[in-house]
C-alpha cells in the first residue's frame, strides 16, 4: 500500500468524522439553546425557591447566559477544541472525567454482550441456514423475530425477577457488591454482577445477526461452487466449514460492528434496569437532572463511538471478503492484484 | 386457542394470497380491538382501590392490581392504546418525510441528492436512543415531546430504501423509453415512479410502527417520556421495578407481554404486506 493512499484514506475518514461531529455539535447546541429548560433553575435545583432575582442575574451573568447564542456557541466550541467539555452538575466532575470513568464500566458490559450476541447469533444463524425449512430453522427464525419485537428493558426485568429475586443466583443491582471498598472487589464479583445485564443486552442484539447470517448461509449453499463441491463428494459439514462459514462471517461482522449505536442504546436501558453505573445510566441521569454539558458531551462521544464501529466494520469486512475491496474507496484497496485487475 | 382456530381457518383458504390477506385482516382486527378496549378502560385505569393493593392475577383482575389497587389489565390496555397512537403518528409523519426526501433526491439529483444523503448520515450518526433523549429533553419532556421526538427520527432508513428503489426505477429501460418519447418528468414520476414505490412506502410505514412503539416505551421507561401520571407501557414497567423484589411479577410480565404481542401483530401485518408487494422476498 503506498503511503499517499494511506494518508488520503485516513484523511478522508477523519474529515468525515470532523464534519459529522460539527453537525452534531451545532444541532445539539441549537436544541439545547431552544429548550424550555431554565439553566439557572437546573443548576440551583431544589433551592431555586430560595434565591432572589439578583442572585439569578448574577449566575446568568457569570455563565454568560444573556450573551447572544452565537457568542455562547463560540465560547463552547473554543473550550471544546481545547478538550474542555464543561462541568457536569449531576456528578460534580468535569464532563470528560465522567465520560471516561463511566465508559470504562460500560465497556465491560457492552463488550461482553457484543461477543455473546455475535457468537450465539452466528452459530444459530448457521444452524438455521443449514437446516433451512426444517424444525430447527423455524424455531430459530421465530425466536429471532420475537426477540426483535421485545423491549430490551422488559427482557431485563424478567431475567432480574427469575434469576435474582426468585432463584437468588445473581445480585439485584449494581456493578460491585454494596458496602465494599473498590480494592476489595474481586474479578469474580465483577463478573457475577455483569452476568445478567450482559445477557439482557446480548439477547436483543442476537436477532439481526441470526437473520442476516441465515440469509448469507442460504445464499452460499445455493451457489455454484457449493454445488460443485458437493458433486466432488464433499460432505455437508465440509461444505459448511470450508465454503460457507467465511462467506457468512463477512455480513455478520459488518453488522456487529455497525450495531454499536444499538448496543449503546440497549446499554442505556439495561443499565437502568440493573442500576449498573455505566455511561448509559449517566445519560439517563443527565437528561433527568437537566445536565446540559454532560448531555452534549455524551452526544459527541457516542457519535465518535458509532463512527469508529462503522469504520472498523468496513475494514474487517474488506479483510474477510476480498470482493468488497475493488468497489471500496481507495483506502481499502491493498497492494496486491484486485479481482478487477486479474479479470 | 384462538390462534389455532384462526390457523385452521387460514388453511382452508384456497391460495396463499388469500391466506396472506386473511392474516393481515385478522391482525388488524385485533389491533383495532385493543384501541377500542383501551379507550373504554381509560377510567378504570385510573381508579384506585386501596383495599385491593398488590393482588396477584385472579378472575376479577386477570392481570392483578398494582400498589394503589388499580387494575393492571385496564392500565395495560390504556397504555397499549397510547403506544398505538404514538406509533401511528410517528409512522405516518416519518413516512411522509421519507417520501418527500427520497423523491426530492431522485428527481432533482445532484446537490439535493447529496444533501439528503448527508441528512440521513447525520441522523444515523448518534445512537437512536441518545438522539431521542436529546430531542425529548430539548422539547421539554412530556407526552407531546415524546410523540414529536419519535415521529421526526424514524425516517432515515426508510428514506435510504426508497431512494434506492426510486433510482432503480429511474434507471430502467421503460423510463428511458418514456423519456425518449418525450413524456414530461411529472408524467414519468406519476405513471412509473409513484406506482412502483407506493407499495414499498406502505410496507415501510407499517414496519416503522414497531420501532416507534418500542422507542416510546423505552423513553417512558427511563422517565423521559410520557407524563408518569398517564398509563403507558413504559411507565407501567418502570413502576413495576419497585415491586419486583417484593415478588409482584405480574406487574412486569403481563403488560410487557401485551406490548410484545401488539408489536408482533403489527409486524405480521407488515411482513405479510411485503409478501404481497414484493413476492420474491418470501423465498429467502
Amino acid at each position: 500500500m503506498s503511503p499517499v493512499r494511506v494518508i488520503s484514506a485516513v484523511g478522508g475518514r477523519v474529515l468525515r468524522l470532523a464534519l459529522l461531529l460539527a453537525t452534531v455539535a451545532v444541532a445539539s447546541f441549537v436544541l439545547m439553546v431552544n429548550s424550555p429548560v431554565d439553566p439557572v433553575s437546573a443548576y440551583v435545583g431544589a433551592d431555586v425557591a430560595v434565591i432572589g432575582p439578583e442572585q439569578r442575574a448574577l449566575i446568568a451573568e457569570r455563565w454568560g447566559l444573556d450573551d447572544p447564542p452565537l457568542e455562547r456557541f463560540g465560547a463552547w466550541l473554543g473550550n471544546l477544541l481545547q478538550g474542555d467539555l464543561g462541568h457536569s452538575l449531576t456528578f460534580n466532575q468535569p464532563v470528560t472525567e465522567v465520560i471516561a470513568q463511566r465508559f470504562l464500566t460500560s465497556l465491560a458490559l457492552m463488550s461482553a454482550a457484543w461477543l455473546l450476541s455475535g457468537l450465539i447469533g452466528f452459530a444459530l444463524g448457521v444452524l438455521a441456514g443449514v437446516q433451512r425449512g426444517r424444525a430447527a430453522d423455524r424455531v430459530v427464525t421465530w425466536w429471532a423475530y420475537t426477540l426483535a419485537s421485545a423491549p430490551t428493558f422488559w427482557v431485563g426485568l424478567l431475567l432480574l425477577y427469575v434469576f435474582s429475586v426468585w432463584l437468588g443466583w445473581t445480585p439485584v443491582c449494581c456493578a460491585v457488591p454494596v458496602g465494599v471498598t473498590a480494592d476489595e472487589v474481586g474479578l469474580l464479583d465483577r463478573i457475577h454482577h455483569l452476568l445478567l445485564p450482559a445477557v439482557t443486552l446480548s439477547i436483543v442484539g442476537v436477532a439481526p445477526v441470526v437473520l442476516h447470517t441465515r440469509h448469507a448461509v442460504v445464499e452460499a449453499l445455493e451457489s455454484d461452487y457449493v454445488a460443485f463441491a458437493r458433486a466432488q463428494g464433499e460432505s455437508t459439514a465440509g461444505v459448511v466449514l470450508h465454503r460457507v462459514l467465511r462467506n457468512a462471517a463477512a455480513p455478520a461482522l459488518l453488522l456487529q460492528f455497525s450495531s454499536w449505536g444499538e448496543l449503546f442504546g440497549g446499554s442505556v436501558l439495561a443499565e437502568q434496569v440493573f442500576s449498573y453505573p455505566g455511561l448509559g445510566a449517566a445519560t439517563t441521569a443527565a437528561a433527568l437532572g437537566q445536565d446540559v454539558p454532560l448531555l452534549l458531551g455524551i452526544a459527541l462521544f457516542t457519535t465518535v463511538f458509532v463512527f469508529v464501529g462503522n469504520a472498523i466494520g468496513d475494514l474487517v469486512h474488506a479483510q474477510v471478503d476480498p470482493r468488497i475491496r475493488r468497489v471500496g474507496a481507495s483506502w481499502r484497496s491493498r497492494g496486491r492484484a484486485t479481482a478487477e485487475e486479474v479479470a | 386457542m384462538t390462534t389455532t382456530i384462526a390457523a385452521q381457518a387460514a388453511e382452508h383458504l384456497p391460495n396463499r394470497r388469500r391466506r396472506t390477506l386473511f392474516w393481515i385482516g385478522a391482525a388488524a382486527a385485533v389491533v383495532l380491538g385493543v384501541v377500542v378496549a383501551g379507550t373504554l378502560s381509560a377510567d378504570a385505569a385510573q381508579t384506585t382501590a386501596l383495599a385491593d393493593r398488590n393482588l396477584g392475577p385472579s378472575a376479577a383482575h386477570p392481570f392483578g392490581t398494582d400498589w394503589l389497587g388499580r387494575d393492571v389489565l385496564a392500565r395495560a390496555l390504556a397504555g397499549l392504546r397510547l403506544s398505538l397512537l404514538v406509533g401511528t403518528s410517528a409512522a405516518l409523519i416519518s413516512a411522509a418525510i421519507a417520501v418527500v426526501l427520497a423523491c426530492a433526491a431522485v428527481v432533482f439529483g445532484g446537490v439535493v441528492d447529496r444533501i439528503v444523503s448527508w441528512l440521513v448520515d447525520a441522523f444515523l450518526a448518534l445512537p437512536h436512543l441518545v438522539l431521542l433523549i436529546l430531542l425529548a429533553f430539548a422539547l421539554g419532556g412530556g407526552t407531546h415531546a415524546v410523540v414529536i421526538a419519535v415521529a421526526v427520527t424514524h425516517w432515515p432508513t426508510l428514506t435510504r430504501v426508497l431512494r434506492g428503489q426510486a433510482r432503480q426505477v429511474m434507471a430502467s429501460d421503460y423510463v428511458a423509453v418514456a423519456r425518449g418519447l418525450g413524456r414530461s418528468s411529472w408524467a414519468i414520476a406519476s405513471t412509473h415512479l409513484a406506482r412502483h414505490v407506493l407499495g414499498h412506502v406502505v410496507v415501510g410505514t407499517v414496519l416503522l410502527f414497531p420501532h416507534a412503539i418500542l422507542h416510546e416505551a423505552a423513553l417512558s421507561f427511563l422517565g423521559l417520556g410520557v407524563d408518569p401520571a398517564e398509563p403507558s407501557i413504559g411507565v407501567l414497567l418502570a413502576e413495576s421495578m419497585r415491586y419486583l423484589t417484593a415478588g409482584a411479577w405480574w406487574l412486569a410480565l403481563l403488560p410487557g407481554l401485551c406490548l410484545l404481542i401488539v408489536v408482533k401483530l403489527v409486524d405480521t401485518i407488515g411482513e405479510n404486506a411485503r409478501a404481497l408487494v414484493d413476492p420474491r422476498s418470501v423465498h429467502l
